[in-house]
Protein backbone atom coordinates (compact mmCIF):
# COMPACT_ATOMS: atom_id res chain seq x y z
CA UNK A 1 0.00 0.00 0.00
CA UNK A 2 2.06 2.46 0.95
CA UNK A 3 5.00 1.18 -1.71
CA UNK A 4 2.17 2.01 -4.29
CA UNK A 5 2.17 5.60 -2.91
CA UNK A 6 5.80 6.14 -3.57
CA UNK A 7 5.04 6.42 -7.55
CA UNK A 8 2.48 8.93 -7.05
CA UNK A 9 4.16 10.59 -4.19
CA UNK A 10 7.51 11.04 -6.73
CA UNK A 11 5.13 12.20 -9.34
CA UNK A 12 3.62 15.40 -7.02
CA UNK A 13 6.86 16.25 -5.95
CA UNK A 14 8.12 16.50 -10.02
CA UNK A 15 5.33 17.97 -11.02
CA UNK A 16 5.04 20.35 -7.83
CA UNK A 17 8.40 21.51 -8.74
CA UNK A 18 8.05 21.94 -12.33
CA UNK A 19 4.63 23.94 -12.38
CA UNK A 20 6.03 25.59 -9.31
CA UNK A 21 5.61 29.38 -10.77
CA UNK A 22 2.63 28.82 -11.98
CA UNK A 23 1.23 27.77 -8.76
CA UNK A 24 2.41 30.27 -7.15
CA UNK A 25 0.60 33.28 -9.48
CA UNK A 26 -2.42 30.78 -9.09
CA UNK A 27 -2.43 30.98 -6.00
CA UNK A 28 -2.21 34.95 -6.03
CA UNK A 29 -4.90 35.66 -7.97
CA UNK A 30 -6.77 33.30 -5.88
CA UNK A 31 -5.97 34.48 -2.76
CA UNK A 32 -6.67 37.90 -4.76
CA UNK A 33 -10.01 37.30 -5.82
CA UNK A 34 -11.08 36.18 -2.35
CA UNK A 35 -10.07 39.34 -0.31
CA UNK A 36 -11.70 41.73 -2.72
CA UNK A 37 -14.75 39.34 -2.07
CA UNK A 38 -14.79 38.64 1.62
CA UNK A 39 -13.57 41.77 2.38
CA UNK A 40 -15.58 43.87 0.25
CA UNK A 41 -12.95 46.57 -1.33
CA UNK A 42 -14.68 49.00 -3.29
CA UNK A 43 -13.79 48.12 -6.90
CA UNK A 44 -12.00 51.91 -7.45
CA UNK A 45 -9.51 51.00 -5.30
CA UNK A 46 -8.65 47.08 -6.12
CA UNK A 47 -10.46 45.67 -8.72
CA UNK A 48 -10.52 41.91 -8.08
CA UNK A 49 -9.13 40.08 -10.68
CA UNK A 50 -13.12 38.49 -12.44
CA UNK A 51 -13.66 42.37 -12.64
CA UNK A 52 -10.16 43.04 -14.37
CA UNK A 53 -10.94 40.50 -17.01
CA UNK A 54 -14.49 42.73 -17.75
CA UNK A 55 -12.72 45.60 -17.73
CA UNK A 56 -10.58 44.09 -20.24
CA UNK A 57 -13.80 42.75 -22.50
CA UNK A 58 -15.15 46.65 -22.26
CA UNK A 59 -12.59 47.25 -24.84
CA UNK A 60 -12.42 46.14 -28.26
CA UNK A 61 -9.50 43.82 -29.44
CA UNK A 62 -8.81 46.16 -32.09
CA UNK A 63 -8.12 48.85 -29.76
CA UNK A 64 -6.10 46.84 -27.48
CA UNK A 65 -4.33 45.80 -30.45
CA UNK A 66 -3.85 49.57 -31.74
CA UNK A 67 -2.03 50.37 -28.17
CA UNK A 68 0.31 47.49 -27.19
CA UNK A 69 1.51 47.89 -31.03
CA UNK A 70 2.13 52.08 -29.94
CA UNK A 71 4.09 50.60 -26.86
CA UNK A 72 5.69 47.83 -28.58
CA UNK A 73 6.96 49.74 -31.39
CA UNK A 74 8.52 53.01 -29.17
CA UNK A 75 10.05 50.60 -26.63
CA UNK A 76 11.39 48.57 -29.19
CA UNK A 77 12.57 51.48 -31.27
CA UNK A 78 14.34 53.40 -28.14
CA UNK A 79 15.85 49.89 -27.14
CA UNK A 80 17.73 49.79 -30.58
CA UNK A 81 18.82 53.07 -30.57
CA UNK A 82 19.92 52.35 -27.51
CA UNK A 83 22.15 49.37 -28.44
CA UNK A 84 22.93 51.16 -31.54
CA UNK A 85 24.72 53.71 -29.77
CA UNK A 86 25.99 52.69 -26.52
CA UNK A 87 27.95 49.46 -28.33
CA UNK A 88 30.22 51.52 -30.34
CA UNK A 89 30.30 54.19 -26.91
CA UNK A 90 31.55 50.97 -24.81
CA UNK A 91 33.96 49.84 -27.55
CA UNK A 92 35.22 53.53 -27.35
CA UNK A 93 35.53 53.65 -23.19
CA UNK A 94 37.32 50.41 -23.15
CA UNK A 95 40.26 51.18 -25.88
CA UNK A 96 40.84 54.83 -25.24
CA UNK A 97 41.79 56.46 -21.95
CA UNK A 98 41.11 59.52 -23.42
CA UNK A 99 37.19 58.77 -23.86
CA UNK A 100 37.01 56.91 -21.02
CA UNK A 101 38.21 60.31 -19.35
CA UNK A 102 36.01 62.85 -21.17
CA UNK A 103 32.34 60.95 -22.34
CA UNK A 104 32.63 58.77 -19.73
CA UNK A 105 31.66 61.50 -16.85
CA UNK A 106 29.30 62.96 -19.60
CA UNK A 107 26.91 59.88 -19.36
CA UNK A 108 26.97 59.76 -15.33
CA UNK A 109 25.70 63.00 -15.26
CA UNK A 110 22.99 61.98 -18.38
CA UNK A 111 22.24 58.83 -16.48
CA UNK A 112 21.49 60.88 -13.46
CA UNK A 113 19.68 63.21 -14.41
CA UNK A 114 16.09 62.19 -13.40
CA UNK A 115 14.62 61.43 -16.46
CA UNK A 116 10.64 61.80 -15.36
CA UNK A 117 11.88 65.31 -15.10
CA UNK A 118 13.46 66.52 -17.85
CA UNK A 119 10.91 64.36 -20.23
CA UNK A 120 8.47 67.36 -20.94
CA UNK A 121 11.18 69.73 -21.68
CA UNK A 122 12.35 66.99 -23.94
CA UNK A 123 8.64 67.00 -25.40
CA UNK A 124 8.42 70.55 -26.08
CA UNK A 125 12.20 70.61 -27.31
CA UNK A 126 11.41 67.42 -29.48
CA UNK A 127 7.47 68.15 -30.49
CA UNK A 128 4.74 65.40 -30.19
CA UNK A 129 5.82 63.14 -32.61
CA UNK A 130 7.17 59.68 -32.40
CA UNK A 131 10.60 60.96 -31.74
CA UNK A 132 10.64 62.57 -28.20
CA UNK A 133 9.58 59.08 -26.81
CA UNK A 134 11.67 57.25 -28.41
CA UNK A 135 14.79 59.56 -27.36
CA UNK A 136 13.20 59.46 -23.57
CA UNK A 137 13.25 55.55 -23.99
CA UNK A 138 16.98 55.61 -25.38
CA UNK A 139 17.71 57.54 -22.40
CA UNK A 140 16.50 55.29 -19.72
CA UNK A 141 17.75 52.48 -21.46
CA UNK A 142 21.51 53.17 -22.70
CA UNK A 143 23.45 53.46 -19.51
CA UNK A 144 22.98 49.83 -18.06
CA UNK A 145 24.25 48.68 -22.03
CA UNK A 146 27.12 51.05 -22.15
CA UNK A 147 28.38 50.26 -17.97
CA UNK A 148 28.18 46.39 -18.61
CA UNK A 149 29.37 46.09 -21.90
CA UNK A 150 32.92 47.92 -21.19
CA UNK A 151 33.32 46.46 -17.93
CA UNK A 152 33.06 43.04 -20.50
CA UNK A 153 35.16 44.37 -22.93
CA UNK A 154 37.76 45.34 -20.59
CA UNK A 155 37.06 41.49 -19.00
CA UNK A 156 39.11 39.97 -21.74
CA UNK A 157 42.17 37.89 -20.49
CA UNK A 158 44.94 40.13 -20.86
CA UNK A 159 46.77 36.81 -22.54
CA UNK A 160 44.53 37.33 -25.43
CA UNK A 161 45.02 40.90 -26.11
CA UNK A 162 48.87 39.99 -25.81
CA UNK A 163 48.47 37.23 -28.27
CA UNK A 164 46.62 39.71 -30.49
CA UNK A 165 49.75 42.11 -30.75
CA UNK A 166 52.05 39.47 -30.85
CA UNK A 167 49.92 38.09 -34.16
CA UNK A 168 50.67 42.33 -34.91
CA UNK A 169 46.61 42.35 -35.73
CA UNK A 170 44.45 45.18 -36.32
CA UNK A 171 43.10 46.79 -33.34
CA UNK A 172 39.28 46.12 -35.47
CA UNK A 173 40.39 42.28 -35.01
CA UNK A 174 40.96 42.55 -31.90
CA UNK A 175 37.60 44.15 -30.57
CA UNK A 176 35.45 42.01 -33.11
CA UNK A 177 37.68 38.32 -33.04
CA UNK A 178 38.27 38.83 -29.03
CA UNK A 179 37.16 41.71 -27.14
CA UNK A 180 33.52 41.83 -28.56
CA UNK A 181 32.66 38.32 -27.92
CA UNK A 182 34.24 37.95 -24.93
CA UNK A 183 31.95 40.71 -23.63
CA UNK A 184 28.34 38.72 -24.77
CA UNK A 185 27.97 37.11 -21.80
CA UNK A 186 27.77 40.90 -20.38
CA UNK A 187 25.87 42.46 -23.26
CA UNK A 188 23.39 39.58 -23.03
CA UNK A 189 22.80 40.30 -19.54
CA UNK A 190 22.62 44.03 -19.79
CA UNK A 191 20.20 43.46 -22.92
CA UNK A 192 17.86 41.30 -20.88
CA UNK A 193 17.91 44.32 -18.16
CA UNK A 194 17.02 47.28 -20.55
CA UNK A 195 14.35 45.12 -22.57
CA UNK A 196 12.44 45.56 -19.32
CA UNK A 197 13.44 49.26 -19.01
CA UNK A 198 12.80 50.09 -23.07
CA UNK A 199 8.71 49.13 -21.54
CA UNK A 200 9.15 51.43 -18.29
CA UNK A 201 10.89 54.64 -20.79
CA UNK A 202 8.04 54.58 -23.53
CA UNK A 203 5.44 54.20 -20.75
CA UNK A 204 6.84 57.23 -19.41
CA UNK A 205 6.76 59.68 -21.90
CA UNK A 206 3.29 58.49 -22.82
CA UNK A 207 2.31 58.98 -19.97
CA UNK A 208 3.75 63.02 -20.65
CA UNK A 209 2.62 63.26 -23.95
CA UNK A 210 1.22 60.42 -26.40
CA UNK A 211 -2.63 59.76 -27.88
CA UNK A 212 -2.15 56.15 -27.95
CA UNK A 213 -0.22 53.51 -26.19
CA UNK A 214 -0.72 51.14 -23.00
CA UNK A 215 0.79 54.29 -20.84
CA UNK A 216 -1.82 56.97 -22.23
CA UNK A 217 -4.22 54.47 -21.86
CA UNK A 218 -3.90 54.08 -18.03
CA UNK A 219 -3.90 57.56 -17.44
CA UNK A 220 -6.96 58.68 -19.25
CA UNK A 221 -8.83 55.06 -18.17
CA UNK A 222 -7.42 56.31 -14.19
CA UNK A 223 -8.95 59.79 -14.67
CA UNK A 224 -12.44 58.48 -15.63
CA UNK A 225 -11.86 55.96 -12.02
CA UNK A 226 -11.91 53.26 -14.29
CA UNK A 227 -8.82 51.42 -12.44
CA UNK A 228 -10.38 47.99 -13.25
CA UNK A 229 -9.29 48.96 -16.96
CA UNK A 230 -6.07 50.69 -16.02
CA UNK A 231 -5.39 47.08 -14.26
CA UNK A 232 -5.71 45.64 -17.55
CA UNK A 233 -3.97 47.29 -19.36
CA UNK A 234 -1.06 46.73 -16.75
CA UNK A 235 -1.45 43.39 -17.06
CA UNK A 236 -0.53 43.74 -20.42
CA UNK A 237 2.58 45.72 -20.02
CA UNK A 238 4.06 42.86 -17.34
CA UNK A 239 2.97 40.22 -20.01
CA UNK A 240 5.18 42.55 -22.97
CA UNK A 241 8.25 43.36 -20.67
CA UNK A 242 8.13 39.51 -19.57
CA UNK A 243 7.68 38.50 -23.54
CA UNK A 244 10.60 40.89 -24.47
CA UNK A 245 13.16 39.41 -21.36
CA UNK A 246 12.47 36.15 -23.13
CA UNK A 247 13.36 36.79 -26.70
CA UNK A 248 16.48 38.17 -25.59
CA UNK A 249 17.17 35.14 -23.54
CA UNK A 250 16.12 32.88 -26.30
CA UNK A 251 18.35 34.64 -28.63
CA UNK A 252 21.19 34.38 -26.50
CA UNK A 253 20.77 30.39 -26.44
CA UNK A 254 20.30 30.37 -29.78
CA UNK A 255 22.74 32.14 -31.25
CA UNK A 256 25.66 32.29 -28.53
CA UNK A 257 24.62 29.27 -26.14
CA UNK A 258 28.25 29.29 -24.52
CA UNK A 259 27.70 32.94 -22.83
CA UNK A 260 24.90 31.43 -20.97
CA UNK A 261 25.98 31.49 -17.34
CA UNK A 262 27.32 27.90 -16.22
CA UNK A 263 25.05 25.94 -14.58
CA UNK A 264 26.28 24.04 -11.24
CA UNK B 1 78.88 27.47 -25.56
CA UNK B 2 77.45 26.17 -28.74
CA UNK B 3 78.30 26.60 -32.59
CA UNK B 4 74.69 26.72 -33.08
CA UNK B 5 73.94 30.05 -34.02
CA UNK B 6 72.37 32.59 -31.64
CA UNK B 7 68.31 33.16 -31.47
CA UNK B 8 68.08 35.59 -28.19
CA UNK B 9 70.40 38.18 -27.69
CA UNK B 10 70.22 39.89 -23.79
CA UNK B 11 72.49 43.27 -23.54
CA UNK B 12 72.39 44.84 -20.54
CA UNK B 13 68.64 44.69 -20.49
CA UNK B 14 66.97 46.96 -17.89
CA UNK B 15 62.77 47.35 -17.15
CA UNK B 16 61.37 49.48 -14.93
CA UNK B 17 57.96 50.02 -15.01
CA UNK B 18 56.04 53.42 -14.65
CA UNK B 19 57.22 57.00 -14.83
CA UNK B 20 60.46 58.09 -14.30
CA UNK B 21 60.15 60.64 -10.89
CA UNK B 22 56.95 58.63 -9.99
CA UNK B 23 56.34 55.91 -8.03
CA UNK B 24 58.38 52.80 -10.18
CA UNK B 25 59.50 49.38 -10.29
CA UNK B 26 62.34 48.40 -11.75
CA UNK B 27 61.27 44.81 -12.69
CA UNK B 28 64.94 43.68 -14.70
CA UNK B 29 68.72 44.88 -13.96
CA UNK B 30 71.02 44.18 -16.03
CA UNK B 31 70.43 41.52 -17.82
CA UNK B 32 72.56 39.81 -20.19
CA UNK B 33 73.08 36.21 -21.87
CA UNK B 34 72.77 34.04 -24.79
CA UNK B 35 70.55 31.56 -26.30
CA UNK B 36 71.54 29.39 -29.14
CA UNK B 37 69.20 28.37 -31.69
CA UNK B 38 66.93 25.25 -30.91
CA UNK B 39 67.97 25.32 -27.52
CA UNK B 40 65.73 25.02 -24.59
CA UNK B 41 66.06 27.16 -21.78
CA UNK B 42 64.18 27.53 -18.55
CA UNK B 43 63.58 30.54 -16.78
CA UNK B 44 63.72 30.35 -12.65
CA UNK B 45 63.60 32.53 -9.92
CA UNK B 46 60.58 33.98 -7.20
CA UNK B 47 57.71 35.44 -7.99
CA UNK B 48 57.70 39.15 -9.07
CA UNK B 49 61.20 39.01 -10.13
CA UNK B 50 60.77 39.94 -13.94
CA UNK B 51 60.26 36.79 -15.10
CA UNK B 52 57.06 37.52 -17.25
CA UNK B 53 58.65 40.59 -18.22
CA UNK B 54 61.66 39.01 -19.98
CA UNK B 55 59.41 36.70 -22.02
CA UNK B 56 57.30 39.85 -23.16
CA UNK B 57 60.81 41.42 -23.91
CA UNK B 58 61.19 38.71 -26.34
CA UNK B 59 57.83 38.79 -27.58
CA UNK B 60 58.44 42.65 -28.58
CA UNK B 61 55.52 43.37 -26.24
CA UNK B 62 57.19 45.84 -24.33
CA UNK B 63 60.51 47.65 -24.96
CA UNK B 64 63.38 47.72 -22.95
CA UNK B 65 64.27 50.98 -20.58
CA UNK B 66 67.37 50.15 -21.44
CA UNK B 67 70.06 47.96 -22.99
CA UNK B 68 68.97 45.89 -26.23
CA UNK B 69 66.83 42.45 -27.30
CA UNK B 70 67.67 41.13 -30.34
CA UNK B 71 66.81 38.18 -32.39
CA UNK B 72 68.74 36.68 -34.88
CA UNK B 73 71.06 39.24 -34.46
CA UNK B 74 68.45 41.79 -35.15
CA UNK B 75 67.25 44.30 -32.38
CA UNK B 76 63.49 43.95 -31.24
CA UNK B 77 61.40 46.03 -32.04
CA UNK B 78 58.00 44.69 -32.55
CA UNK B 79 56.45 41.78 -32.33
CA UNK B 80 58.08 39.47 -34.64
CA UNK B 81 56.51 35.99 -36.70
CA UNK B 82 59.04 33.53 -35.32
CA UNK B 83 57.59 33.59 -32.14
CA UNK B 84 54.78 31.50 -30.75
CA UNK B 85 52.89 32.25 -27.16
CA UNK B 86 51.72 30.07 -24.45
CA UNK B 87 50.70 31.43 -21.42
CA UNK B 88 49.36 29.86 -17.79
CA UNK B 89 45.79 29.59 -18.45
CA UNK B 90 44.93 28.51 -22.21
CA UNK B 91 42.79 31.22 -22.76
CA UNK B 92 41.08 29.97 -25.08
CA UNK B 93 37.74 31.11 -27.25
CA UNK B 94 34.96 29.24 -25.73
CA UNK B 95 32.27 29.87 -28.64
CA UNK B 96 34.99 28.24 -31.08
CA UNK B 97 35.95 24.87 -31.37
CA UNK B 98 38.87 22.71 -30.72
CA UNK B 99 40.25 23.44 -34.53
CA UNK B 100 39.24 26.70 -34.97
CA UNK B 101 40.79 27.44 -31.84
CA UNK B 102 44.25 26.36 -33.12
CA UNK B 103 43.52 27.66 -36.56
CA UNK B 104 42.64 31.56 -34.47
CA UNK B 105 46.04 32.89 -34.88
CA UNK B 106 45.57 32.57 -38.88
CA UNK B 107 42.07 33.81 -38.75
CA UNK B 108 42.73 36.65 -36.50
CA UNK B 109 46.12 37.77 -38.35
CA UNK B 110 44.75 37.19 -41.89
CA UNK B 111 41.49 37.28 -41.82
CA UNK B 112 40.95 33.82 -43.09
CA UNK B 113 41.49 30.10 -42.56
CA UNK B 114 42.67 28.61 -45.67
CA UNK B 115 42.44 24.10 -45.82
CA UNK B 116 46.35 24.17 -45.22
CA UNK B 117 45.56 26.31 -42.27
CA UNK B 118 42.97 23.36 -40.87
CA UNK B 119 45.47 20.03 -42.33
CA UNK B 120 48.22 21.64 -40.40
CA UNK B 121 45.62 22.48 -37.46
CA UNK B 122 44.76 18.79 -37.42
CA UNK B 123 48.40 17.44 -37.66
CA UNK B 124 48.87 19.53 -34.50
CA UNK B 125 46.63 18.06 -32.71
CA UNK B 126 47.46 14.69 -33.44
CA UNK B 127 51.26 15.53 -32.05
CA UNK B 128 49.51 16.58 -28.77
CA UNK B 129 47.76 13.84 -28.50
CA UNK B 130 44.07 15.11 -29.69
CA UNK B 131 42.92 14.32 -32.86
CA UNK B 132 39.71 12.96 -31.89
CA UNK B 133 38.96 16.28 -30.09
CA UNK B 134 38.74 18.45 -33.39
CA UNK B 135 35.47 19.46 -32.85
CA UNK B 136 34.79 19.11 -29.85
CA UNK B 137 33.69 22.61 -27.39
CA UNK B 138 36.39 24.03 -25.28
CA UNK B 139 34.55 23.66 -22.37
CA UNK B 140 33.92 19.83 -23.13
CA UNK B 141 38.30 19.57 -22.35
CA UNK B 142 40.30 19.01 -18.86
CA UNK B 143 42.57 21.61 -17.88
CA UNK B 144 45.31 19.67 -19.28
CA UNK B 145 43.61 19.28 -22.73
CA UNK B 146 42.81 23.15 -22.98
CA UNK B 147 46.62 23.88 -22.48
CA UNK B 148 47.43 21.24 -25.21
CA UNK B 149 45.37 23.30 -27.40
CA UNK B 150 46.55 26.26 -26.60
CA UNK B 151 50.14 24.84 -27.28
CA UNK B 152 48.91 23.28 -30.17
CA UNK B 153 47.87 27.19 -31.59
CA UNK B 154 51.29 28.46 -30.71
CA UNK B 155 52.77 26.29 -32.85
CA UNK B 156 50.26 26.89 -35.98
CA UNK B 157 52.60 29.39 -37.89
CA UNK B 158 55.66 26.95 -36.74
CA UNK B 159 57.67 29.66 -34.49
CA UNK B 160 61.19 28.84 -34.57
CA UNK B 161 60.77 30.60 -30.91
CA UNK B 162 58.53 29.24 -28.32
CA UNK B 163 58.13 31.68 -25.52
CA UNK B 164 56.60 29.86 -22.36
CA UNK B 165 54.87 31.25 -19.53
CA UNK B 166 54.89 28.88 -16.73
CA UNK B 167 52.38 26.65 -18.90
CA UNK B 168 52.01 23.76 -16.16
CA UNK B 169 51.67 25.11 -13.04
CA UNK B 170 47.90 25.56 -13.57
CA UNK B 171 47.97 21.70 -13.79
CA UNK B 172 48.22 18.85 -11.25
CA UNK B 173 51.14 16.97 -10.78
CA UNK B 174 50.31 14.32 -12.86
CA UNK B 175 49.29 15.60 -15.57
CA UNK B 176 52.01 18.06 -15.29
CA UNK B 177 54.50 15.24 -15.70
CA UNK B 178 52.70 14.23 -18.71
CA UNK B 179 53.22 17.22 -20.35
CA UNK B 180 56.72 18.00 -19.23
CA UNK B 181 57.65 14.34 -21.43
CA UNK B 182 55.09 15.75 -24.09
CA UNK B 183 56.67 19.20 -24.77
CA UNK B 184 60.22 17.61 -24.98
CA UNK B 185 58.83 14.77 -27.93
CA UNK B 186 57.39 17.93 -29.33
CA UNK B 187 60.48 19.81 -29.09
CA UNK B 188 62.77 16.61 -30.25
CA UNK B 189 60.32 16.41 -33.27
CA UNK B 190 60.26 19.89 -34.15
CA UNK B 191 63.24 21.74 -32.89
CA UNK B 192 62.74 25.12 -32.04
CA UNK B 193 64.08 28.24 -29.09
CA UNK B 194 62.57 27.48 -26.32
CA UNK B 195 62.31 29.74 -23.35
CA UNK B 196 60.17 27.66 -20.60
CA UNK B 197 59.78 30.11 -17.39
CA UNK B 198 58.62 27.71 -14.21
CA UNK B 199 58.87 28.07 -10.68
CA UNK B 200 59.64 23.93 -10.64
CA UNK B 201 63.17 23.35 -10.22
CA UNK B 202 61.96 19.83 -11.18
CA UNK B 203 60.41 20.71 -14.30
CA UNK B 204 63.37 23.34 -15.35
CA UNK B 205 66.13 20.74 -14.84
CA UNK B 206 64.25 17.91 -16.39
CA UNK B 207 63.39 20.18 -19.79
CA UNK B 208 66.49 22.48 -20.21
CA UNK B 209 69.66 22.18 -21.77
CA UNK B 210 70.20 25.56 -19.35
CA UNK B 211 68.58 26.94 -16.54
CA UNK B 212 68.60 31.04 -16.09
CA UNK B 213 68.23 31.47 -12.53
CA UNK B 214 67.20 35.02 -11.13
CA UNK B 215 67.18 36.72 -8.05
CA UNK B 216 64.17 38.78 -6.47
CA UNK B 217 63.59 41.44 -7.15
CA UNK B 218 64.68 43.53 -9.18
CA UNK B 219 65.64 40.71 -11.62
CA UNK B 220 69.25 40.05 -12.02
CA UNK B 221 70.86 37.03 -13.17
CA UNK B 222 71.70 34.89 -10.08
CA UNK B 223 73.57 32.27 -12.78
CA UNK B 224 72.88 30.09 -15.34
CA UNK B 225 73.65 26.33 -15.20
CA UNK B 226 74.06 23.69 -17.87
CA UNK B 227 72.26 20.47 -17.09
CA UNK B 228 74.42 17.56 -17.75
CA UNK B 229 71.67 15.35 -18.31
CA UNK B 230 71.90 13.31 -21.87
CA UNK B 231 69.04 13.37 -23.88
CA UNK B 232 66.39 11.82 -24.61
CA UNK B 233 65.07 12.11 -21.04
CA UNK B 234 62.75 10.00 -19.81
CA UNK B 235 61.06 9.14 -16.22
CA UNK B 236 64.29 7.16 -15.59
CA UNK B 237 65.99 10.82 -15.55
CA UNK B 238 64.12 11.95 -12.57
CA UNK B 239 65.96 9.28 -10.52
CA UNK B 240 69.44 10.15 -12.09
CA UNK B 241 72.29 11.43 -9.49
CA UNK B 242 73.18 14.56 -11.62
CA UNK B 243 69.73 15.12 -11.59
CA UNK B 244 68.98 15.13 -7.94
CA UNK B 245 72.74 16.60 -7.27
CA UNK B 246 71.34 19.77 -9.51
CA UNK B 247 68.19 20.03 -8.16
CA UNK B 248 69.22 20.12 -4.87
CA UNK B 249 72.29 22.79 -5.65
CA UNK B 250 69.88 25.30 -7.23
CA UNK B 251 67.60 24.95 -4.33
CA UNK B 252 70.31 25.97 -1.82
CA UNK B 253 71.25 28.63 -3.90
CA UNK B 254 67.07 29.69 -4.49
CA UNK B 255 66.51 29.50 -0.32
CA UNK B 256 69.73 31.32 0.54
CA UNK B 257 68.93 34.61 0.38
CA UNK B 258 66.55 33.80 3.06
CA UNK B 259 68.89 32.55 5.74
CA UNK B 260 71.69 35.01 4.65
N1 LIG C 1 52.89 46.53 -17.13
C1 LIG C 1 53.43 46.71 -15.91
N2 LIG C 1 53.30 47.89 -15.27
C2 LIG C 1 53.83 48.08 -14.06
N3 LIG C 1 54.52 47.15 -13.36
C3 LIG C 1 54.67 45.94 -13.93
C4 LIG C 1 54.13 45.65 -15.24
N4 LIG C 1 54.45 44.37 -15.55
C5 LIG C 1 55.14 43.89 -14.50
N5 LIG C 1 55.29 44.82 -13.52
C6 LIG C 1 56.02 44.66 -12.27
O1 LIG C 1 57.28 44.12 -12.57
C7 LIG C 1 57.65 43.14 -11.62
C8 LIG C 1 57.93 41.82 -12.33
O2 LIG C 1 56.74 41.33 -12.89
P1 LIG C 1 56.66 39.96 -13.67
O3 LIG C 1 55.24 39.73 -13.99
O4 LIG C 1 57.62 39.99 -14.80
O5 LIG C 1 57.15 38.93 -12.57
P2 LIG C 1 57.18 37.34 -12.63
O6 LIG C 1 58.54 36.91 -12.30
O7 LIG C 1 56.60 36.87 -13.91
O8 LIG C 1 56.21 36.95 -11.43
P3 LIG C 1 55.32 35.65 -11.26
O9 LIG C 1 56.25 34.52 -10.98
O10 LIG C 1 54.45 35.96 -10.09
O11 LIG C 1 54.55 35.47 -12.54
C9 LIG C 1 56.51 43.04 -10.64
O12 LIG C 1 56.84 43.79 -9.51
C10 LIG C 1 55.35 43.68 -11.34
O13 LIG C 1 54.51 44.32 -10.43
MG1 LIG D 1 54.80 35.80 -14.40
Amino acid sequence: MAKALIPIRDWLLLWGDRFAPVLTFAALIAIWEAACRIFDIPRFLLPSPSYIVVGAMDQTVATWAANIWATVKIAFMGYILAIVVSIPISVGLALSRFLSRTVYPLLVVIHSTPVVAIAPIIIVVMGTSALPRVFITFLITFFPIVVTTTAGLMATPQELIELSRSLRATRAREVLHIRLPYALPYIFSALKISSTLAIVGAVVAEFIAAERGLGYFIELQTSFLKINQGFAALVLLVTISLCFFQVIGLIQKTFAPWSLPKKQ
Amino acid sequence: MTEKPLAIRFEDVTQIFGKPGGKSTTALDGMTFDIAQHEFISVLGPSGCGKSTLLRLVAGLVMPTRGKVSIYDMPVTEPRDEIGLVFQRPTLLPWFDVLSNVTFPMKHKYGRVDAADKVRAQELLGLVGLSDFADKRIEELSGGMQQRVAIARALLHDPDILLMDEPFSALDALTRDEMSFELLSIWTQRPKTVVFITHSIQEAVLLSDRIIVMTPRPGKIREILPVPLARPRSVDTLSDPAFLELSNYIRRQLFSHNVA
